[in-house]
Parts: structure tokens; sequence; C-alpha cells
């Protein structure tokens, strides 16, 4: 009777070699890193407006740039996005592509910032730019270390005998950033200076 | 094929193999050492410089318990200096354990830009506009003149300011270095160390009775996993635990020797060899940077945060 017992005890917790308590740890971990993802695009988003209202007050400035980072703002906020976003690629996608399209907005609003010395002069959009490189690193860092955990969890998802509790227990690889449209991006961008002159 | 010709194509294969590791696939710059608060790679600053700026940064350690580091390095190719900032902030970790309150002030000469990576701990202290402003008014003028020890050193008086300002824990008493050997035990796995105790005493077990006697196979069942135990935690309480636990389990549970021991070794032995990978990952070995005087408090974690600047 007792070596029953003891066989069954010994089965029970043989699990924690084949990775169960290292799929709860990393579950939550890939969890927390995504959550801290969230955090930093929500606080970019939360610049935006002050930035588009200091470029506002520039008289002449480009207003097709200025619509085009607020459309991508609306868009890349109207996502709903939770903790299970990561087990649905799909939902993944859209809302990382929606989040690249808002970067791409605000580096060429940027970009274009730059030929208004009157903007540049403005110590307000000289701190609003300081703060949105601050808020593209952490997004970058936070980016950085949720691969990172996710290549852990999705290496241990998919290695032998790891990949039998798994199926167990259901535990899928979850998605990572992937660089979308590699192609355009290697490509350099061109900016052309010669379709409106700045105002002196 | 002759024997020899395919024993030295395995020598040639198993030389590349060893080599191999060491061509870095990435080619982005080592982490330099932290050989003190103020790690000048370029030979820019003078002795007597240095000295100021050590003593400037000690003190602020000592007042405030906050690290400040200096880092000066000629390039941070192919990197761009946030990235590098940041990757090499994080592998010093400075600031302390359970704070987190660290600075990296980081100037790449020939690329004429610098940067204020600031930890998580100390964002509230020093924002990103802060950080940008003392880049701005101290640094950049003065790295415009090429004087590099004055902005440095009004950088750090400003960054103290900041810092004293901040309601942070006070720091240990001056006879407390952080100890970065301890930084390996924190991380150790408990959960992992007892399943491999329990299921080493549940093969052992039954074995040593079996040999020495139920007397005599207890004690040495108790002696052997006290000393292991004592060795990896070098905790006396832990230790004595565990031994007493493994004597009362060979003495109550061992069996009586013949049938039995073969029994729970065939058992255990099955078990704890499919689950020795397992424990592998939970062992984790400390280190951090580590000198006479200096070493990183252990505790920084840098989120990104900080401003950059150039000149």
């Amino acid at each position: 009777m007792i070596q029953r017992i003891l066989a069954l005890v010994a089965a029970v917790l043989a699990l924690s070699g084949c990775g169960y308590n290292d799929f709860q740890r990393l579950d939550e971990q890939s969890k927390a890193a995504w959550s801290e993802v969230l955090n930093q695009y929500q606080r970019r988003a939360d610049l935006v407006p002050n930035i588009v209202a200091t470029v506002k007050g520039e008289a002449n400035f480009e207003q097709e740039t200025l619509t085009r980072v607020v459309e991508a703002r609306a868009k890349a906020t109207s996502i709903q996005v939770t903790p299970e976003t990561l087990n649905n690629p799909e939902a993944f996608n859209k809302f990382q592509q929606a989040q690249g399209e808002l970067s791409g907005a605000l580096s060429r609003l940027m970009v274009v910032s730059e030929r208004y010395p009157t903007l540049q002069a403005n110590q307000g959009f000289r701190d609003l730019r300081v703060t949105l490189e601050g808020t593209e690193n952490r997004i970058t860092v936070a980016r950085n270390r949720y691969i990172q955990t996710v290549q852990e969890y999705n290496v241990l998802a998919r290695s032998f005998p790891t990949n039998l509790t798994a199926m167990a227990f259901s535990y899928a690889p979850k998605p990572s950033f992937t660089v979308a449209n590699e192609a355009q991006i290697s490509a350099p961008p061109t900016v052309d200076f010669s379709a409106s002159k700045p105002k002196p | 094929m002759p024997l020899a010709l395919i024993r030295k194509a395995l020598v040639a294969i198993l030389f590349i193999a060893i080599l191999l590791p060491w061509a870095q696939a990435d080619g982005v710059q080592a982490v330099p050492a932290l050989t003190g608060p103020v790690v000048d790679q370029t030979g820019t600053l003078s002795a007597s410089d240095m000295a100021a700026l050590e003593a400037q940064l000690h003190t602020l350690e000592q007042t405030r318990g906050a690290q400040v580091v200096v880092l000066m390095v000629p390039t941070t190719a192919p990197e761009d200096i946030a990235s590098y900032a940041n990757r090499v902030a994080n592998a010093w970790k400075i600031g302390r354990r359970d704070v987190g309150d660290g600075v990296l002030v980081i100037v790449a000469k020939n690329d004429r830009k610098m940067r204020i990576e600031v930890a998580k701990a100390l964002e509230g202290a020093i924002p990103d506009i802060a950080a940008a402003r003392i880049i701005d008014g101290a640094m950049k003028p003065r790295f415009q003149q090429s004087d590099f020890a004055g902005g440095l050193g009004a950088a750090i008086a400003q960054l103290s300011a900041r810092i004293a300002g901040e309601a942070l824990p006070a720091p240990e008493g001056a006879g407390h270095p952080s100890n970065s050997t301890d930084g390996g035990r924190d991380g150790f796995d408990w959960t992992d160390l007892a399943v491999f105790l329990f299921f080493g005493v549940m093969v052992a077990g039954p074995v040593a009775r079996g040999i020495f006697g139920g007397r005599l196979g207890g004690v040495l069942m108790g002696g052997g996993v006290g000393l292991l135990a004592f060795v990896v935690t070098s905790s006396l309480i832990v230790a004595g635990g565990a031994g007493l636990l493994a004597l009362l389990y060979t003495w109550l549970f061992g069996g009586t020797g013949g049938a039995s021991p073969g029994r729970g070794r065939a058992r255990g032995g099955a078990v704890a060899g499919g689950w020795g990978a397992g424990t592998s990952g939970g062992w984790s070995s400390g280190g951090g940077g580590d000198s006479g005087g200096f070493s990183s408090g252990g505790g920084g974690d840098f989120g990104g945060g900080g401003a950059s600047g150039d000149w």
C-alpha cells in the first residue's frame, strides 16, 4: 500500500522533471513582459496628443503629416489588447502592425519638423521630443525582454520531453515580434525636401 | 576509407566545433570591465581628474546609496549609443540590490555622443527631460571646449542634487560592502534541491540500510545529505534540517533490505534519470562586477530611460 502511495507521489513530483513548473514560471514571465510592452506603447500613445497640439501652433506646418499621426494613433489605441492576445497570433499581428504605423508616422513627423526653426527653438517641443525618444527606447527594451522570455518559453514548449507536457496542458508556443515588411525597412528612407518650402 | 583519414577528419571537426563559438556572430563590442566608478577606455582623463570624479561618486554612494558610474569609450559602433548603454548598464547591474538605483553616464568620444542611462528606480528623480537638460547644460558646452573632466564633474553634481531630492532607502553603514558573491545564492532554486534530495534519499536510503544496517545506514544518509546541503547552501540550519529528515526517513522507511532496495532503486532510478535534466536549469551562478573598493550592487534594472546628446 505504502509502495503505491510512494509511486503516486513520485509520479506527481516527476512532472517537475518534464518542465511543468518551468512552464508555469515562463508563462507568467511572458505575460508580465507583454504587459510591460503594452505599458510602454500606451505611454507613447499618451504623448501623441501633446506633440500634435504643440506642432499645430506652428503656422504652415505640413498638415498631411499631422493628420497621419493623429489617424495612426486612433487606429493603434482602438485595438483592444489584453494578455490573451498572446494566444491569438492574428490579433497579435494586427496590433503589431498598427503600432508600426504609428512609429512610422511619428518618425516622419520628427523629420519634417526639422525644417521649422521656430519649432526647433520651442523648448516645449524639444522636451516632448526628448520624452518621445525616451519612450521609443523603453519600447525597444520592453520588446527585447519580451522576445527573450518568449524564446525561452517556446524552446521549452518545443523540445523533447517538455513538449509532451506542453501538449498535455495545452501550452502552445507564443507569438513573437517580427519585422513586418523586412524589404521595405532594409531600403533606406528617402526624404524629399522639394515638395514644400519652409516658412523663414 | 582508411581509419587514419577518418580519425583526422573527426579531429578537424572537433577543433572547428570548439573554436567556432569564439567567433563573434554579432560583432557588437564586449562589455567593459567595471574596474571602478570611473572607467576611462580613451585615456582622456588625467589621474587627478579621475581621482576627483571618483571621490565625488564615492561620496554620493556613501551618503545616498545610489551608484553612478562614468564610462568613456572611443566608440559604440556598430550599435547606437542607446542600445550600447542599455546593454552595458544591464550587464553591470549598478545600483543597490533591493533598490536598483543606478545611473550610467557614457561618453563615446570619437562618435561625439553622450548618454545618461537611468535605472527604473531613479526615473522619478531623473526623468528624461532632466537628463536632457543636464546633457545640454552641463556637459555639452564643456565638451565643446574639450573640458571632459569639468563636464562630467558638473553633470555628477547635478545628478547628485536630483538624487538627493528623492526619498531613497538610507544606505548601509560603511562596514557592509555589497557582496556580489552572494548573488548566486539568491537565485538558487530551493524546490529543485528539495526534490533532488527527496529522490536521492528514497533511492539511497534503502541501499545504505541494506549495506550498513539500520542504525549506521541512517546515520550515514543523514550525514551525507547534511553535508551536501551545507556545501550548497552554506546554511547550518538548512543542512541540519535536511540531515535530520534524511536520518528519520532512512530509519523509518528504509525497508528491511533484501527485496525493497531493488524495487526502490528501480523506481527511483527511472524517475530520477528522466528528471535530472530538469534540475540543471535551477542552479544559477553568481558573479558581477567586482574590484577592490568598488563593486556593483547588483540591483540595477535599466529600462531604456534617460537621454542622449552630442556635441
